[in-house]
């Protein structure tokens, strides 16, 4: 598997010593992106092994063997090889402390837990049709079924979180919730051209967002293995 | 709203009401992860039915339980939580008893990593609705063939995750939230899309370890207050 290797995180090491942890990402995944700014928030350092889709380098035996569903995000922590955005988090949540990613009262890390299940399990897995339905309807109209998905999943989240929100989702701190809408919403903006009127908390939280450097680095623009014409 | 009070199996002999509330359908496989996991727990719990089929989820009832309108959802006291692997994590901090995620770190997060594998990439992609939207857009035969499809991939991905650590149950000896999660899952793949589970040996063995524990037995659809025979 011809990998691109890249030093992820606080600074550039010279030293051919390898770093304990490793991400397998790819650039435009979101699960990928939610991994990617929780370590960038808990200040871990990380090397970057891109695994390039559009080669098909997620069905290689080389890489189902550390995830035999061929998704990434892949954590490796030494003898630990981890797959799953929300599994890799909440390990990396019990054993770096550091910028905690729940919060402490039951019924915001229960808010934590549901919302970025809506993400996970409602919106981001029907995005698996889309290759499927490009193939039988044509993009437009995949774009227009992703569309309908994201939108609904979107009107729950307003809902679910408008008790809640302060300056970002469920509070005045960053969260793991705060992780997985970072990308969805990136992606429902520039992949899926859905209008965010209709959307005012989370627009507003995008904004929020935006201002962090440790989501705005960690945005599909600026991985080492963006291509050219969409780096950012 | 039907309501009714159910029981684990192992009852407590107080006469005090259960302080759970579990809302839930007897068809929905989300529902019923948590219906075996207070099983597992000994955590009684009162059950009410939410009419999927009758659209009872949208009622202005159910609408102040989860504005979301769907099942399951937990009420214990005055907080609400709701979606199964929420209520199951906030079920293993409140109630610490019978704890259905290991110690070790790297246990605890396979035993997730198997959890979402059926969360996110199987069950959504074989509800109901998606499926109607397969079968309006590309007829019947495409339905099953996407769902049966769908979940064979999750489960050859079940299979090479978990073959080297299964023993009785999914990651060893022991229960935990993967198997929460697998045995509704392969129940449903057995019962509603006829799967093969000869090409998933160590998913057929543990399964029929589920079937050997009353605590799953009970939570089965068929045995739910609201079940329709």
């Amino acid at each position: 598997m011809k990998l691109l290797q890249a030093t992820g995180g606080h600074g550039a090491r010279e030293e051919a010593e390898p770093k304990k942890l490793k991400l397998y990402s790819y650039w435009l995944s979101s699960c990928s992106c939610r991994v990617r700014i929780g370590l960038d928030l808990k200040g871990l350092e990380y090397e970057y092994v891109a695994v390039n889709f559009p080669e098909g380098e997620q069905q290689t035996p080389e890489f189902l063997k550390l995830n035999p569903m061929g998704y990434v995000p892949v954590l490796v922590d030494g003898d630990i090889v981890l797959a799953d955005s929300i599994a890799i988090l909440l390990y990396l949540d019990e054993k770096f402390p550091q910028h905690p990613l729940l919060p402490k009262d039951s019924v915001r890390r229960a808010i934590n837990f549901q919302a970025a299940n809506v993400i996970s399990s409602s919106i981001q897995p029907r995005q698996l049709m889309l290759q499927h339905m490009r193939e039988k309807l044509g993009p437009q109209e995949a774009i227009a079924c992703a569309q309908d998905d994201i939108r609904t999943g979107f009107a729950a989240l307003e809902k679910l979180l408008k008790d809640y929100a302060g300056r970002y989702a469920t509070g005045n701190e960053v969260f793991l919730v705060d992780l997985f809408l970072a990308p969805q919403i990136h992606a429902a903006i520039t992949r899926f051209k859905v209008e965010m009127d209709e959307f005012p908390l989370l627009s507003r939280l995008f904004e929020a967002y935006m201002e962090l450097p440790a989501f705005q680095d960690n945005m599909p623009g600026k991985q080492p293995d963006t291509p050219a014409e969409h780096r950012v | 709203m039907q309501q009714k009070s159910a029981s684990p199996v192992d009852n407590s002999t107080s006469t005090a009401p259960p302080k759970l509330i579990l809302y839930s359908f007897w068809q929905s496989s989300c529902s019923w992860r948590v219906r075996f996991a207070l099983n597992l727990k000994g955590l009684p719990y009162e059950y009410r039915a939410v009419n999927l089929s009758k659209g009872e989820q949208f009622s202005p009832e159910f609408e102040k339980i989860n504005p979301l309108h769907y099942v399951p959802a937990l009420a214990d006291a005055d907080l609400v939580v709701s979606d199964s692997l929420a209520i199951l994590l906030y079920l293993e901090e409140k109630y610490p008893h019978k704890a259905l995620m290991p110690l070790d770190p790297g246990l605890r997060a396979l035993n997730l990593q198997a959890a979402n594998i059926v969360s996110s990439s199987i069950q959504p992609l074989h509800m109901v609705s998606v499926l109607r939207n397969i079968e309006e857009k590309f007829g019947s035969e495409e339905r099953s063939s996407w769902a049966q499809s769908k979940i064979e991939t999750g489960f050859f991905a079940l299979e090479k995750l978990l073959n080297s650590l299964a023993g009785k149950y999914a990651t060893g000896d022991e229960i935990y939230l993967a198997d929460v999660f697998l045995a509704p899952q392969i129940a449903v793949a057995i019962k509603r899309f006829n799967i093969d589970m000869s090409k998933f040996p160590t998913l057929s063995r543990i399964f029929n370890s589920y079937k050997a524990l009353p605590e799953f037995l009970d939570s089965l659809p068929e045995r739910q207050p609201d079940a329709v025979n």
